[in-house]
């Protein structure tokens, strides 16, 4: 029995080690998800989101994001790029996705909002991004989004009242709610004319490549 | 204690530590290729490691290869324990390479990358930990 004991343990560890790791594969595998045709291009109080390029634009390339999502961070100058290069063939949507395991991200989806109020989402969209490392350690953010919003040229006080207001909130928990109903657990998820972009592509220049092959086709649909 | 008694129980050790290393590496194997990001709970460092071109090797995690390698090291551990002589040279040579590759990993997160991620360092420490009891082992033949 001793002779047998080693094979026998190892087989064993090998057998836990391959079944444990199938089924945290199948928790936490991305489905595939597509975006019925019914899915809103507007918030549930009925205003529209945030878009970025031609609302004609045969290729849409929507984001369900989280401000303090590192990748989401590394995505967004390329798509920014994307949406500039492929413009007036691409629009961009953003959609608001903050986890739970970041402390600030609903802070800073709720202040990006605040700034849509003036006119400012993008911009301040890009300066969260960028200023990412920064904020994402401070312990008291509300005073970096205010200066952030002072850099942007938007009226504090009207920017501070928006951060406190529900409207911004319920904008936010709208797209949540959203991102719940099409089952999406990660961040970024990407979706490029409705269906999700893999895991494993998204970079720039996978995303890219997508962007092309989806133009391709529709050039060649005409 | 009986000079065999004393390196079973340096090999079972060793055998428990692989497996800690198993499991860690596994864990981040498997997020890895299912491309969660909330791995890192927020840390830019730590994403910056995990997410960088030094995580994989030829499309193959990093991670990847450290289970295969854990998962080595606690075969010819647990197979030393029970007194196989040539799992011992077997699991010194695993060892050397889990060890030389750690010191690679730890000088690119340190000077290339500018960052460190926890769960390397825990790994690190894993195989530090394992090499020690690998070459201190007193009792060898």
């Amino acid at each position: 029995m001793k002779r047998h004991a080693p094979f026998i343990i190892v087989a064993l560890v090998a057998l836990l080690t391959v079944g444990g790791a199938t089924t945290l594969y199948r928790a936490k595998r991305p489905a595939a998800l597509t975006i019925g045709k019914d899915h809103p291009a507007k918030t549930e109080s009925g205003e529209s989101t945030h878009v970025l390029g031609s609302p004609n634009a045969p290729v849409t390339l929507e984001e369900f994001g989280d401000f303090q999502c590192p990748p989401c961070g590394a995505l967004s100058s390329p798509i920014n790029q994307l949406e500039h290069d492929y413009q007036p063939r691409l629009r961009v949507i953003f959609r608001h996705f903050p986890l739970a395991t970041h402390a600030h991200a609903q802070a800073a989806a709720v202040a990006a909002e605040a700034a849509g109020m003036q006119g400012r989402f993008w911009q301040m969209h890009d300066l969260l991004y960028r200023e990412q490392a920064i904020w994402s350690k401070a312990t008291d953010v509300s005073e970096l989004f205010n200066s952030y919003a002072g850099l942007l040229g938007l009226n504090i006080n009207q920017f501070k009242k928006d951060t406190a207001s529900d409207k911004t909130k319920e904008r936010v928990e709208s797209d949540r709610k959203q991102a719940a109903a099409l089952g999406i657990q990660n961040t970024p998820t990407i979706f490029l004319n409705n269906r999700a972009v893999p895991p494993s592509d998204l970079n720039p220049a996978s995303l890219r490549a997508a962007v092309d092959e989806l133009l391709k086709k529709d050039s060649s649909s005409k | 204690m009986s000079k065999s008694r004393i390196q079973a129980v340096f090999y079972s050790v060793a055998a428990l530590i692989s497996l800690a290393g198993l499991a860690e590496a596994t864990y981040l194997t498997v997020l890895n290729l299912t491309g969660e990001t909330a791995v890192c709970g927020g840390s830019a460092s730590c994403f910056q490691v995990l997410g960088s071109a030094y995580a994989k090797i030829f499309g193959i995690p990093v991670a990847g290869l450290g289970a295969v390698a854990y998962f080595s090291a606690f075969s010819f551990s647990t197979f030393a324990a029970f007194g196989y002589v040539r799992a011992r040279t077997l699991l010194a040579l695993t060892a050397s390479g889990m060890f030389a590759v750690t010191l690679w990993l730890l000088y690119v997160q340190a000077f290339v990358l500018h960052a460190f991620c926890r769960y390397c360092l825990f790994s690190a420490a894993l195989i530090f930990l394992l090499t020690g009891i690998v070459v201190i082992n007193p009792q060898r033949d």
